[in-house]
Order: structure tokens, then C-alpha cells, then sequence
């Protein structure tokens, strides 16, 4: 029993955590078609900011709450810098300025900060355990289950009951259409990356807040994980990015409880091949994107 | 109220509109035809702002909108129904109406009012308010798409085929609407390859031929001459 509530709040907590980040990549997805390679990096500032504060002896949740702000932040910078000037000429062109976009935000932590791993303020909740039905978890597990309930259905509220999230699920099936009534191209493209920056920011702080550490490079894991996890549930479906964050968490945590020692090495090559698997068998992904709205 | 003075639409090379120019007064139905490929979708894409213009002008009301782009032409109020009927599929048809009425946005009871009206010109839309929009017919889809347009309240409506690939009973619905719609005092482009249902409803015609205008005149006129134009009308 203790065994299997361990392995439900685990799937839980790492699922949520990939959800967030799935869904962060694929809402600029559905708008742009276009993969933002400097995803990763926004998780990465969102480290950092709480870096550079801890000094300031602000309390922890204001921390937090700045560091989500310049996530959001660099997400629409990133629209600036990376997508805007060149969005309209070539997918080709996007890729390459949103990947040295990426490297030039990893660069400047390297050269202004430091190579090595540095410390992020954590409230001691965070390193707490408790005991629940006899299964010993970390409390910060709780808290990212609980963060990822109240986040999926803010976004789905946003998405469903809202002008601003009706226009930008309309902009993703068909852009050209959705500013022909009047929706503004720049203000729904910027949303995304507003709304995207946001979800790196809080996943940032749940991720980073699982080793305590930040480096240049941290934002490379959620990336992978988010492209892998919306490749799985479909690259245009927002449903479809959460179904693929938990089940890429299940495969994930299956293959760490059963795999041997020697084995876990390689849990990676196990979970990609299962992706494989699933992509031979749905190619589409898990869950089809909305279509495109063709004549009929 | 719209005046377009020779422009021409390019595709890279390709130029799909070669100086057109032509009007629609107040008021007036003007029909534009012409044979798959003259051009005509191309002209209305332009016009709507999805499209550069790659020469010439469009004025709406006076008002130079050749470089506009989408928003800002719904709202100088020329509201546009593409050939390819872009309802947005997984939307609701009551969020599809919703987002006609986005510039509206702050003026909640004005919309509702219009919406009112619209239902009891499309009642079947006000059943199927509930229903996402991709499981409608393609009559009912057609519905949607230009009730969606006249959420915005435009003063100008481009309809870019309208009887596309409709059953003859839902093609005569539409053309009924048409009329309706002229008869508020709506200002109308009507593209169409369904000549004489055009002409039934339209002042004055314009027909395309490889990017450029062919004839023009009143619709008597063009029927007259549908001898000649039936070659390249296909009837
Ligand atoms: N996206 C595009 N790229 C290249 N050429 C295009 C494109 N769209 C249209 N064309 C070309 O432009 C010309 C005019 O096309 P357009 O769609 O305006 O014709 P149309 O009069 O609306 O025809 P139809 O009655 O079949 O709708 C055609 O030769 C077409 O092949
Ligand atoms: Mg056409």
C-alpha cells in the first residue's frame, strides 16, 4: 500500500512538473508552428533571479513572485529577439535565432555569473518529509502536485472561458483568419509567450527546487522533456501536451522503480524507445490537434 | 464607399491580379465572376489585408487601407467570409459568433442584441450554439462564417463564394439571406462562379479573366452579353 501511494505521488509530482512544461512549449507551438528552443532558458532565469535575490533578504514568496515576473519577461523578449524579425520570412530562420537566442542567455549566465552550480534560496518546506499512509515523500512533491492541479486548470479556465484564450485557441487553428476579425496578431503572439514564460517560471522553481542548485545549462532537461512529452500528446494539442507530460512521468518513474542499478543508466534509452514505440503506433501523437479548419 | 484602382496581386512570380480597378456604391451588390483562376480570391484577400497589394490602392470609405493589415481592416468595417469557409472547427458555433464581435468586445449588450437578430435570420445556428463548429454541415458552416462576419456590424461585406459546393435548397437559403442582407443597406461584394444566381441578386457585375476585368456593367447587361460569357463562366 505505502508502496503504491509512493509511486502515484511520484508519477504525480514529476507528471505535473512535465505537463507545465509541455505545455508551456506547445501553446507557442499551436500559434507559430515553430519549436522555441529557448525554452529551457526561461526556467534557467527563473534560477537565477532567485539567485541574484537571496541577498536581499526579501521574503521567499516576493523571490518567487520576481522570478516568475522575469520569466515572463524573457518570454516576450524572446518573441522580440528571436521570432518577431524574422517570423514572417522562414521557419529555417526562426530555429537558428531562437537556438542562438538560447546560447546567447546560456553564454551570459556562464560569463556574468559562473560555470558552477549555485545556490537558490529554498523555504524549508521544500526539504521537509511526511509520512502519508506510511509512504515517507518529500513535502516539495505535494507541492508541485498541488501547483500543477491549480495551474492546468487556470490555464484551462484561460484557455476556455476567456475572450483573450477563445481568440488565442482560434489563432492557433487559423491565424490568418482569427485577425480577419479583428484579433491582433502581436497581442495573441505575445500572450503565448507571456503565458509560456509563466509556466517555465513556476516549473522553474519546482524543478530547480528539487536539487537546490542552478547552472547555465539547467534549462536543457525540461526542454527535452517538454518536446519529448508534446511529441508524444500531440504538438498542437494543449490536451494533448498534459496527457504527454503524465505519461512520459509514468514511463519515467515505472523504469526507475523497476529497472536494476546497473541498468538505470541506461533509463533513457528505455524511455526513448518506448517513445518510438508510441509515435510507430500514433504518429500524430496521442491526441490529434484541433484541425485545421479546411473547406468541406 | 470601396474604390479599388488598379491593383495588381503577385505570387512571387506569379501575378495573379494584373490592375484591376473597380467600386461598389452604398448600398450596392455588386457581383465579381469569372472562371476558376481569373483572380477573384486573390482581389478579396487583398482587399481583407491578408494579402500585399503588389501595386495600386483600395480606399474603404475614402480612407486609404491598401497597406492595412486584417485587424485594422474589420475594423474600418469591411468584414470578409473566405471561399474556404474558416470556421474555427473545435470552437463552439456560440464562441465562433463571440469572436465576430471581437473589436465589439466592451459593448456586451450591443453584441447580444445583434446576436439575437442573427439568431432569427439562422435559427439553426442558435440551436447548435452549443456544438463545435467542425461538426456542422457545410451549409450550416457557411451560415456560421458569414453570421460570424456580421458580428463585427460591418458596413461593407465581401463574400467570396458563398454557394461553394452546397446543395442547390441550401444555395437558394443563402442567396434569400443575400437579399436580406442588401435590403438592411449593407454594402455587398459578392464573388461567385454561380453566374446567374448572381446576377438574380447583384446591381452591377464585373467579370475577371486572367487577372484583369473583362466586361462590367449592370446585371441586365451582363446577362445580355452571357453568350459570350458562358465560354469562360462555365455557365
Ligand atoms: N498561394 C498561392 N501561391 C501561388 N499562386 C497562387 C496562390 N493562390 C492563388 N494562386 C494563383 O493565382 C491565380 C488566381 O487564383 P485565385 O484563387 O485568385 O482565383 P479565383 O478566381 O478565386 O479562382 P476560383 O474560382 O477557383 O476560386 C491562379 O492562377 C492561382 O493558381
Ligand atoms: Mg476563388
Amino acid at each position: 500500500m505505502a508502496f503504491a501511494i509512493q509511486f502515484v505521488i511520484d508519477v504525480l509530482s514529476l507528471g505535473g512538473a512535465y505537463a507545465l512544461m509541455a505545455l508551456g512549449l506547445v501553446i507557442i507551438y499551436g500559434i507559430l508552428r515553430l519549436v522555441n528552443f529557448a525554452y529551457g532558458e526561461l526556467i534557467m532565469v527563473a534560477g537565477y533571479t532567485m539567485f541574484l535575490t537571496s541577498g536581499s533578504g526579501l521574503p521567499w514568496i516576493i523571490m518567487a513572485v520576481l522570478a516568475v515576473g522575469m520569466a515572463i519577461v524573457f518570454g516576450i523578449i524572446t518573441d522580440y529577439v528571436a521570432f518577431r524579425p524574422v517570423r514572417a520570412k522562414s521557419v529555417t530562420a526562426v530555429l537558428i535565432t531562437s537556438f542562438a537566442f538560447s546560447n546567447l542567455l546560456q553564454n551570459a549566465a556562464l560569463l556574468f555569473i559562473s560555470p558552477r552550480p549555485r545556490n537558490v534560496p529554498l523555504p524549508d518546506i521544500f526539504s521537509q518529509t511526511v509520512s502519508i499512509g506510511g509512504a515517507i515523500t518529500p513535502v516539495r512533491n505535494l507541492i508541485t502536485i498541488a501547483a500543477s492541479i491549480v495551474l492546468l486548470a487556470a490555464v484551462a479556465f484561460l484557455m476556455r472561458r476567456t475572450t483573450l484564450g477563445i481568440a488565442m485557441r482560434a489563432a492557433a487553428t487559423n491565424f490568418t483568419m482569427a485577425r480577419m476579425l479583428g484579433v491582433p496578431a502581436n497581442l495573441i503572439i505575445s500572450s503565448a509567450f507571456a503565458l509560456s514564460g509563466f509556466l517555465a517560471g513556476v516549473v522553474g522553481i519546482l524543478w530547480i527546487g528539487r536539487i537546490g542548485t542552478v547552472v547555465p545549462g539547467v534549462g536543457l532537461e525540461p526542454l527535452l522533456v517538454a518536446f519529448i512529452a508534446t511529441v508524444i500528446g500531440g504538438m498542437r494539442s494543449l490536451p494533448g501536451a498534459v496527457v504527454g507530460g503524465f505519461l512520459l512521468a509514468l514511463i519515467d518513474t515505472t523504469l526507475n522503480y523497476t529497472l536494476s542499478q546497473d541498468l538505470l543508466k541506461f533509463r533513457d534509452a528505455f524511455t526513448f524507445s518506448l517513445v518510438i514505440l508510441i509515435l510507430l503506433w500514433r504518429p500524430e501523437g496521442l491526441i490529434k490537434g484541433p484541425a485545421s479548419g479546411q473547406r468541406t | 464607399m470601396l474604390e479599388i484602382n488598379d491593383l495588381s496581386v503577385s505570387y512571387g512570380a506569379i501575378r495573379a491580379v494584373r490592375g484591376v480597378s473597380f467600386s461598389v456604391g452604398k448600398g450596392e451588390l455588386v457581383s465579381l465572376l469569372g472562371a476558376n483562376g481569373a483572380g477573384k480570391s486573390s482581389t478579396i484577400k487583398c482587399i481583407a489585408g491578408a494579402l500585399k497589394a503588389a501595386g495600386g490602392s483600395i480606399a474603404l470609405e475614402g480612407k486609404d487601407i491598401t497597406t492595412a493589415n486584417p485587424e485594422q481592416v474589420i475594423r474600418a468595417g469591411l468584414a470578409t467570409v473566405p471561399e474556404t469557409r474558416d470556421v474555427f472547427p473545435d470552437l463552439t458555433v456560440a464562441e465562433n459568433l463571440m469572436l465576430g464581435a471581437y473589436i465589439h468586445r466592451r459593448d456586451q449588450a450591443g453584441n447580444r442584441q445583434n446576436l439575437e437578430k442573427l439568431h432569427t435570420l439562422f435559427p439553426r445556428l442558435a440551436e447548435r450554439s452549443n456544438q463545435p463548429a467542425g461538426t456542422l454541415s457545410g451549409g450550416e458552416q457557411q451560415m456560421l462564417v458569414i453570421a460570424r462576419a456580421l458580428m463585427a456590424r460591418p458596413r461593407v461585406l465581401l463574400l467570396d463564394e458563398p454557394s461553394l459546393g452546397l446543395a442547390p435548397a441550401i444555395v437558394e437559403r443563402i442567396f434569400e439571406m443575400i437579399e436580406t442582407l442588401k435590403k438592411s443597406g449593407l454594402t455587398i461584394l459578392l464573388v461567385e462562379q454561380n453566374v446567374n444566381q448572381a446576377l438574380s441578386v447583384a446591381d452591377r457585375a464585373y467579370v475577371m479573366r486572367l487577372g484583369a476585368i473583362a466586361t462590367s456593367g449592370t446585371a441586365e447587361e451582363i446577362r445580355a452579353t452571357s453568350d459570350l460569357s458562358a465560354h469562360y463562366l462555365g455557365g
